[in-house]
Order: structure tokens, then sequence, then C-alpha cells
């Protein structure tokens, strides 16, 4: 179905990863004369994962005029924020600097993406958030990158890759969550791997299929590694949001987790409660993709089963292909939640579109 | 409600416990510290007999990376999925108000006093000079 107000605050936007040609401008004289020396200026850093020529990642009526003139971010203001009605849209530029190896270079690019996104993106569309894209490959740099932005109103979170190199709860983290959390920025675990590891379980895949429908068996094992390593505890106004992670694995995950939780508490005496009720505080989901069978009565009791009606936050995912037309909505969402998840939680999660004001004067309800 | 002799208070030591038969029914009677507790050997979560699992402590929260433990002796720990309940009251750790295990009353009572009946003292032949574990059920 369609969204029925206008208003909402779209969570999970994308813009391509900039070329090199223009992030060299946002880059010192070393960086900038290095990525030329050594021929890496026209590389692509695409991840494999997050490949635009990949069916899932462009829907063809979002696609159609790539090739024309009028830019990428001119589309997505018509086709993603106009068309939705959204008075923000929070967009997530990936780039593939996330998965080097090489600490200084990827913080190199990266600080030239979020430099580009401010520059590009923020400063030319006032309904649009960035988030700070960082790497943990050295984590020191990344509390520099955090501290860094951490004054631009324009960025409403940390973004980082589900899968990354350890497990994301782990103590040599911490003084990113730390950063984020002193800078009132929840952190973002979107979908995707730095395929430092196989991202199933049971070895490398052959095919796409099976790297997009692993990827939620990677959102719980972070999730279960902040909740394990006492994450929540430690940094109690740090939220968590997972983006494009899926929703229907949540139900029973929160079940798995507090059943084993009873079993194996004192290994982790930190949790001081069942793990569901932190998980409902503490951790967000995206909308869209949706991974529910297209019925409402099926889509209620899920929504149901996950036990707060605070955990969901509206997202089109534009331009990724996860719904057709204008039906962003599954069948099924009453409309008092969606009013929620698409205002009220969006709001609740991210404290810097409180301060902004600007973009909450507009909702206009339609129907 | 009968009053069961099950033993004399010597014969289980601070620190120690011992399950007993009454009529058919598993008691796990506890000296904890020198205080007589009595649990039905049956977890009220999954049916395992309760009082064979160990007799811990308890963790608490007090900070990440912090493993604080007291009340040494206090705990017992299901043999089966490792639920926690206090000996003292029969309650689970980690949801005290829904998961109990069945208390049972205990009592210490002197040999003197115990021979004036009624009890019911299969094994023991009650001495006035003994203190007697008597549990009531």
């Amino acid at each position: 179905m369609k969204i029925p107000f206008k208003g909402a605050v779209d969570c999970d936007l994308h813009l391509s990863a900039p070329r090199m040609s223009a992030l060299l401008p946002y880059m010192d004289e070393y960086w900038s004369d290095q990525f030329s020396n050594r021929h890496i200026d026209r590389f692509a850093f695409t991840m494999s994962s997050d490949n635009p020529i990949l069916p899932l990642q462009w829907r063809p009526d979002w696609k159609a005029g790539a090739d024309e003139p009028g830019s990428e971010l001119d589309r997505l203001r018509s086709r993603a924020l106009d068309q939705f009605g959204s008075s923000i849209g929070i967009v997530n530029v990936i780039h593939g600097a996330i998965a080097l190896y090489h600490g200084d270079m990827a913080a190199a690019i990266l600080r030239a993406v979020n430099d580009w996104t401010a520059d590009k993106v923020l400063s030319q569309e006032s309904r649009l958030r960035g988030s700070i894209l960082v790497s943990l490959q050295d984590p020191a740099l990344a509390v520099a990158e955090i501290e860094r932005l951490a004054g631009n109103p324009g960025f409403v979170q940390v973004l980082l890759p589900v899968i990354g190199e350890l497990t994301i709860g782990r103590r040599i983290y911490w003084p990113v969550f730390e950063a984020a959390s002193r800078a009132g920025l929840p952190i973002c675990l979107h979908a995707g791997s730095l395929n430092r590891h196989a991202p199933t379980g049971v070895g490398w895949p052959s095919y796409y299929v099976e790297d997009y429908v692993s990827q939620s068996a990677g959102f719980e094992a972070s999730l279960v590694s902040l909740l394990a390593e006492g994450v929540f505890q430690k940094f109690p106004d740090l939220t968590f949001v997972l983006a494009e992670s899926g929703v229907t694995w949540m139900p029973s995950f929160q079940w798995r987790q507090d059943k084993m939780w009873l079993g194996v508490r004192t290994e982790l005496p930190w949790i001081d409660r069942m793990p569901r009720e932190i998980i409902r505080e503490r951790v967000r989901l995206t909308l869209q993709p949706f991974d529910a069978p297209p019925d409402a009565a099926i889509v209620e009791r899920l929504l149901d089963h996950l036990g707060s009606d605070e955990m969901l936050l509206f997202s089109t995912d534009y331009p990724h292909w996860h719904f057709d037309g204008d039906d962003v909505v599954p069948d099924g969402f009453p409309t008092d939640l969606l009013r929620k998840i698409a205002i009220d939680n969006p709001h609740a999660t991210y404290g810097r579109l409180r301060q902004g004001g600007e973009a909450t004067k507009s909702l206009e309800v339609t129907a | 409600m009968i009053r069961h002799i099950v033993a004399k208070t010597a014969e289980i030591p601070a620190g120690t416990h011992r399950i007993v038969d009454v009529s058919g029914r598993q008691v796990g009677v506890f000296n904890v510290n020198g205080e007589f507790f009595a649990l039905l050997n049956r977890c009220p979560h999954g049916g395992a007999e309760l009082c064979k699992g160990a007799v811990t402590a308890l963790v608490q929260p007090s900070g990440v990376g912090q493993y604080a433990v007291s009340r040494k002796g206090e705990f017992l720990r299901c043999p089966w999925h490792g639920w926690e309940f206090e000996i003292r009251s029969g309650q689970s750790y980690c949801d005290p108000a829904r998961i109990k295990a069945r208390k049972i009353d205990v009592a210490v009572e002197r040999g003197e006093e115990l021979v004036k009946g009624p009890y019911v003292a299969e094994s023991y032949d009650v001495t006035v000079e003994d203190d007697y574990v008597v549990l009531s059920l």
C-alpha cells in the first residue's frame, strides 16, 4: 500500500558512491597525489554485493534516465522525497573503502566521501540528512572522523557494515561507540560485509542470492555480540539501527536470546534483564526490504510478535528494488502504527532530527 | 499436613544437602550457613531433579566485564537448563515472580519435644538429646 500521509522520515536512501575523480578535490595534497601516482584514481572501489549493475540494486523505472543529463540527486529528490511525500530522508552513501586493510588510506577516502556528502548532498537538499561512514580498521581513526563531523547537524548517525572483521561488540571498538554516544549519534549497521569471512557461516557461496539471504544471519550474529559483550550496558544512550536487515527474523531471535540467557546468565552477569527488553529499547530496524509474505494477516501477527511498536523505522531503500510503484508499505500495517514508524520513531531515534525543527513542520494528512 | 522427621541436624552439616524420600516424594534438604531449607526435587520448568544440580553462589550485575560473586552456597542451578533458584525462597533468579521451585516447610526441633508426637519417623529412633530436621507436607 501507499503511505497515506505526508511528512514521513525515510530512514534509508542511497546515492551511488562518488567516483574517485569526484573525491580527489576533498583530499589533502598527499593523498590526492598518492591515488594518482598509484594509478588507483580511476579505481571504482565497488563492493561486489553493492554493485549497481545488480538488478536488486536499482529498480528499473528508477534507473531510467541515469545516462541522461540531470544528477542522481535530482532524481532522488523527485522519485523518492517528492513521490513519497517524505519530509526528511537519511541518505547512506556506501563506499568500498570501508573494506580496505590500509587504515590510513581508508580514512582518507572516507573523509572525502563524508565531505562530498556534506557538500554535494546535504547542503544541496535541506530535506536530506547524512551518515558518517567510517572504517573500523583503525578504531582511533574512526573516532577522529566522528569527532571531526560531530558538529555538522546534517549528519545524524554513524554508518558501518553489519559484517566486519571481528564481532562488533568487542571492546576494541568501544571507543567508536563512545564517540558516537558522546555526539548523540546512533550507530547504523547496514547490510553488507567486508568479506573478511564468508558471508555465510558455512563457507563461501557461489551465488549472490546466498549472500543476500545470509545477511540476516549476519545481523543476528552482530546483535548477539553487542548484547553479550555488554555494549548496551556500557553505552546506555546509544541506539543501534539495523538497515536493510529484514524484520521477520527478529521475533524468533528475541525468543532464542531469552531462552539461552536463562541458562547461561552467569557467563554475562551484566545482562540484568530479559534480552528482549534490551533489544526492544535499543535496537531499531528499517522497513525495507520487508521480508514477510504479502498477506495482511501474517504481517499483523508478525508485528505483534515484535513486541514493540517502537522498533520499526520507515524506509524506501531507494533506489533498491523491493517493491513496485508506490506501494512502499506492506499490506497489514495499521495507519496508527504507520504514523509511528514513519514519524514518531525516527524522531525518537535520531535526536538530531528533533533539533532540526524545520523538517518536522510539514506533516499533512492526505488520507 | 503431616510432620516427617527426615534427618538428625548433625547429618546435614552447613554447606551440604541431602535428598530424602517423604512418602514417595523426593525433597532436597539444605543446610545454608546453619539454616535449613527444603525444596521439592523437581524443577518447575521442565521437571528435572532440581536438587541434584550444583549449589552455587550468585553472580550479580556490577559492570561489564566485572564478575561479582556473593551469597556463596545460597543458590541451586538446575542440571538440565541451568536456571538458578534461590534455595531460601525457591524463586528463580531470572523470573522470580513466575518461576518458583516448590518450597517445603522445614523446622529444626529438639528430640525431647518431638517424642511427645505426633510425627512420622520411618527410619529414626528419636532420642531426647538430639536435634532433628522436620518437614511438613
